[in-house]
């Protein structure tokens, strides 16, 4: 019933690659790269100081709402938006209909270089993603979970 | 939908705390926020209004330890639960892996209890999703108020398909945390069978 996606190592470096090509060549700030659920995926440039998780979240919740919004407007959906504020900005795409791509950047970029760059990322992403799905529903790869015991789970929660 | 990273080694989860407004889903949230060590959680987020009432959600990011050297995390989700904010609701539920069910025990939200729990069984199956076929578990709050109706009663209008249920008084943590286990517990369970 439960749906998964799973992330192995190779795509999960593909997409840290196509990350940092677009920030250093936006000139942003950061890239984020997130499941459409909220979970954060990857990220490139100057994370340190944000909170990654709780941004997730509510750009996942965000593109979800205007999702909504297209709805009942009869559109498919947005596929973009941009925020603008006085130090940072933020680009938010939804990329290969599953995974949301933002890059935040400052006065050293421009809303058209982000969108130029941006573009040609998507393309890459969309290629690894539909590689992490295939990967992901056929279930070909060892699960850690068949050698879960009800003990382990169990451990969990004894503290 | 679980999230299984296999680079960082961790499992992402998300759990919705689902009910009718003022029920205490919130609340719950709050107690493990303020419960947890300070490592094991991230920031809790919530977006509600001036008098507050949650308008789209509340978040709290929870780790619980590690499953055969991989991390287990919780995303908790909490709906806005008053009838007008339907629209939010069928969003917050998208790739949800398990759900708490939080029911108010007093006599006069039943009405409010059983038209929430409708709600969810419906909004689910919007999404794809049947609720028998979730990791799936119910929370009576509000058991200290003095016009609570017996358990009896609430286990029968609330809970028909016998899933585990819990007595709670969240603002004092009782059946939080209980209820917290159980349904992380079930998810994982269930993560397993489709692994």
């Amino acid at each position: 019933m439960i749906q998964q996606l799973v992330m192995y190592e190779e795509e999960l470096q593909q997409i840290n690659r196509v990350c940092e090509v677009l920030q250093k060549d936006s000139n942003a700030r950061a890239v984020l790269v997130i499941d459409k659920n909220g979970q954060a995926i990857a990220q490139a440039g100057d994370v340190q100081e944000l909170d990654v998780t709780s941004l997730s979240s509510l750009t996942a919740g965000n593109v979800a709402a205007t999702g909504g919004i297209a709805q009942l407007l009869a559109e498919k959906e947005f596929a973009g938006q941009f925020h603008e504020g006085e130090k940072t900005n933020v680009h938010i795409s939804i990329v290969g209909a599953r995974v949301i791509l933002v890059v935040l950047f400052d006065e050293r970029s421009s809303l058209g270089l982000v969108r130029l760059r941006v573009r040609k990322a998507a393309a890459e992403l969309t290629t690894t993603l539909e590689v992490m799905v295939k990967k992901s529903q056929s279930g070909s790869q060892p699960s850690v979970f068949s050698e879960i015991t009800d003990d382990d789970i169990d451990n969990l929660f004894n503290d | 939908m679980s999230f299984i990273n296999y680079s960082s080694r961790e499992i992402n989860c998300k759990i919705v705390y689902y009910g009718p407004g003022l029920c205490g889903k919130t609340t719950n949230l709050q107690y493990i926020y303020n419960k947890t060590n300070p490592e094991a959680k991230g920031k809790m987020i919530s977006l509600a209004t001036e008098t507050e009432r949650t308008l789209f959600f509340d978040f709290l990011p929870l780790s619980l330890g590690e499953i055969r050297g991989f991390k287990t995390r919780f995303h908790l989700y909490t709906v806005p639960g008053q009838v007008f904010y339907d629209a939010s609701r069928k969003l917050i539920l998208k790739g949800v892996d398990g759900v708490v069910y939080v029911g108010d025990s007093q006599m006069e939200r039943m009405e409010a209890n059983i038209e929430s729990l409708e709600n969810l069984r419906s909004n689910l199956q919007e999404q794809g999703y049947d609720l028998d076929k979730l990791p799936y578990v119910v929370q009576y709050n509000k058991r200290d108020l003095p016009n609570a109706i017996s358990m009896a009663e609430l286990e029968e209008a609330l809970n028909p398909t016998k899933v585990p249920s819990f007595e709670a008084v969240a603002p004092k943590g009782v059946g939080v945390f209980d209820t917290l286990k159980a349904v992380a517990k079930l998810v994982l369970t269930e993560l397993r069978k489709g692994g």
